[in-house]
């Protein structure tokens, strides 16, 4: 190959001249969370007529707390996919938050919110040492947080094995500062008859939180900037490692957080837990609209998704559908919602161009 | 910014400091001497023997097993050289990996019976005698095993089931917490053959709260449901919670045992529960293959030996609690 045959002519690099102001169908449809918005109540609907026992503010609720249990950490995740990266440690790391402060305070006979808070430091630790990995090395966050992900599974295992002798973890109910804390993490009231877990209630604040971050603070102009392009982000002068390795953190903080909701809810948890949760952290994110290339997202899109998986995994429940079958109609289930959010996503480009 | 980050650490540290002192319902500080009593110094009768499973790591049963034969191998002074993989093309390479260091007898679990067949005929071939545990009940002759301890999963679950139909029961739930295990499906199929209403659940073993959404949900949707069967202790701990959650009246049994379901089992909450008696296992695969080697005993007269199903319910659990502190039930 000695001839260039290249030198084509470049296409005019496309200028954002052609900005106008789009009309408020286009608008709304051109956000991200518009597309699982529409799938979620499509499912909605769906499972509303086929499943009678569906059809109650009881199972609606059950619905809510199965989707925050997942909805809170997903929103880290997705906080941290919009900026460009990838968490595979999500999930183990919740078993890792609830073992340490359960072994540690039933080790020592000392109160709960002291292992609560150590434990707290520890995840943030690694959240911070997955961030800074990633950062300094340059290599992709799935690989790190996946090296993450093994010494995580492996030590809560090992130190499990080694401190109380089983692979679980032993009952902490009768240790000072469980009730305090319970009724912080993992309690519930009721309203009729209706249960409210206080997850769901802690999973819409931090929905609050992350959405109004994103779109009214200058954090959240980093965050998209770093996950949209790092670089040129670099350039106009966005921390771009303080803002990764903070939103490292807070994957890891709210895994802690329902690390405490599953210790105080359980009381004893296995060594072996959480282990597949981070693809549903993930999935929850893709679903509500998040790139996988970062850049582009919202929070209230990641939490339709995970109150779509919710709703997806304990409607099939409700349906009475055959078991053997449960993962293949969820599979089915969530391409839906995907390919709903991409046809609402494309119709919305398309009249933008027209 | 960075001041305000300062008190918040000083605040944290001054609560941490605050609640030290000490609380009750913790460890017991006593010097516990563990599982281990006596027995002779690891390899003192010169037999070095591999013990394979098809364990997952984190799996209490499994505990159990390895602590009974670590027990076993200390008291007859053998060297155990323990390895798992829940693969089984992994697993016949590590029988192959035993055979090749020249130990002087293999236990394994056999449960991919075609999948471990090559590396067994390896074994005996080279006059390695094999003790086969836990699961392969059907074709540890055909494979070229001496013997066999285990239980009867098929067995087990009718036996349970015929105890719930005494009961009255009609319609139990038997909650699967592995997809696509063999074990874990025979033990449903066999109480299905005894109360004919069995229906079968899928959960996701690795999470405690979507077990209890799971049952919870079903518990609600079907009403007619009178009987949870769990297949692993830490499920029936969630399955409580989620009768709780749904005002359920279903009695709970449960496959295998821990110390927080056998506190259950005296409380009331949880019917009975079938052990296979994994520690039984483990000792006597062991065991089994010392009194081979030494003395040429065959044990089972040519038959499997069932480690179960043995009941434990109110009658017998005050006996067999201080057994689970111990993890060895």
């Amino acid at each position: 190959m000695s001839q260039t045959v290249e030198a084509a002519p470049a296409p005019a690099p496309s200028e954002p001249s052609n900005r106008v102001r789009l009309g408020l169908s286009n608008r709304i449809l051109a956000r991200p969370e518009v597309g699982a918005l529409v799938a979620a109540i499509i499912i909605f609907i769906f499972f509303l007529i086929l499943a009678p026992s569906f059809r109650s503010a009881e199972s609606f609720f059950t619905v809510l707390y199965q989707s925050s249990v997942i909805g809170i950490v997903a929103v880290g995740v997705g906080l941290l996919m919009i900026g460009g990266e990838f968490d595979l440690s999500a999930g183990v790391i919740v078993y890792t938050a609830g073992l340490f402060a359960s072994m540690f305070c039933w080790y020592f006979g000392i109160n709960l919110w002291v292992g609560a808070i150590l434990s707290l430091v520890f995840c943030l630790l690694i959240g911070f040492l997955n961030g800074y990995l990633v950062m300094r090395t340059g290599i992709p966050s799935f690989l790190i947080t996946l090296g993450t992900f093994f010494v995580l599974q492996g030590a809560n295992l090992g130190v499990t094995k080694l401190v109380t002798k089983t692979v679980s973890t032993l009952d902490v109910s009768k240790i000072a500062g469980f009730d305090s804390l319970g009724k912080v993490f993992s309690s519930s009231f009721k309203i009729g008859s209706v249960t409210v877990w206080t997850s769901v209630l802690w999973w819409i604040l931090f929905v609050g939180i992350a959405a109004w971050t994103l779109q009214r603070t200058r954090v959240g102009n980093w965050i998209f900037a770093v996950g949209g392009n790092p670089d040129s982000a670099r350039a106009v002068g966005v921390p771009v490692v303080r803002t990764k390795i903070g939103l490292f953190m807070v994957v890891s903080f709210l895994g802690w957080f329902v690390g405490m909701h599953q210790l105080f809810r359980f009381n004893t948890l296995q060594a072996g837990g959480g282990v597949g949760n981070e693809f549903l952290y993930i999935i929850a994110a893709v679903v509500g609209g998040t790139l996988l290339t970062g850049g582009f997202g919202n929070a209230i899109g990641v939490a339709i998704g995970a109150f779509i998986f919710g709703m997806t995994s304990l409607g099939i429940i409700y349906a009475g559908w055959d078991p053997n079958w449960f993962k293949a109609f969820l599979g089915v289930m969530l391409l839906l919602a995907v390919l709903v959010n991409l046809y609402v996503k494309r119709m919305a480009t398309a009249r933008k161009v027209g | 910014m960075r001041n305000r980050t300062f008190r918040i650490l000083a605040a944290g540290a001054a609560v941490v400091l605050a609640a030290t002192a000490c609380s009750s319902g913790g460890r017991e500080k006593t010097d516990d001497t563990g599982t281990s009593g006596g027995g002779n110094a690891a390899g003192s009768s010169g037999y070095t023997i591999a013990f394979i499973t098809h364990e997952t790591p984190g799996d209490t049963f499994w505990d159990k097993v390895k602590n009974g034969a670590q027990q076993a191998a200390k008291d007859t002074g053998v060297t155990l050289k323990y390895s798992n993989d829940p693969e089984a093309p992994k697993q016949a390479v590590l029988i192959q990996n035993a055979v090749d260091s020249k130990v002087n007898g293999i236990a394994t679990t056999l449960v991919t019976p075609d999948a471990l067949a090559g590396s067994v005929k390896a074994a005996t071939d080279a006059g390695i005698p094999v003790v086969g545990f836990n699961s392969g009940i059907n074709d540890y002759q055909k494979l070229g095993a001496l013997m066999y301890f285990g239980s009867d999963e098929t067995l087990a679950g009718t036996t349970a089931g015929k105890r719930l139909a005494d009961q009255g029961i009609k319609h139990p739930l038997c909650v699967i917490q592995q997809t696509g295990s063999v074990a874990l499906e025979a033990r449903c199929a066999g109480v299905k053959s005894s109360v004919p209403g069995t229906e079968n659940i899928q959960v996701n073993g690795a999470d405690d709260a979507a077990v209890t959404t799971t049952l919870q949900t079903k518990l609600t949707q079907d009403k007619s449901i009178d009987a949870i069967v769990t297949l692993g202790a830490p499920q029936a701990l969630d399955a409580i919670k989620a009768k709780d959650q749904a005002s359920s009246q279903a009695k709970l049994v449960t496959f295998d045992l821990n110390e927080q379901a056998a506190t259950e089992i005296k409380n009331g909450n949880i019917l009975f529960s079938i052990d296979q008696q994994p520690y039984v296992q483990g000792y006597m695969a062991v065991t089994s293959l010392y009194l081979n080697l030494k003395n040429g005993n065959d044990i089972g007269g040519g038959k499997a030996v069932l480690t179960g199903p043995s009941f434990v319910d109110s009658s017998n659990i005050d006996k067999i609690i201080p057994f689970t502190k111990n993890n060895t039930r």
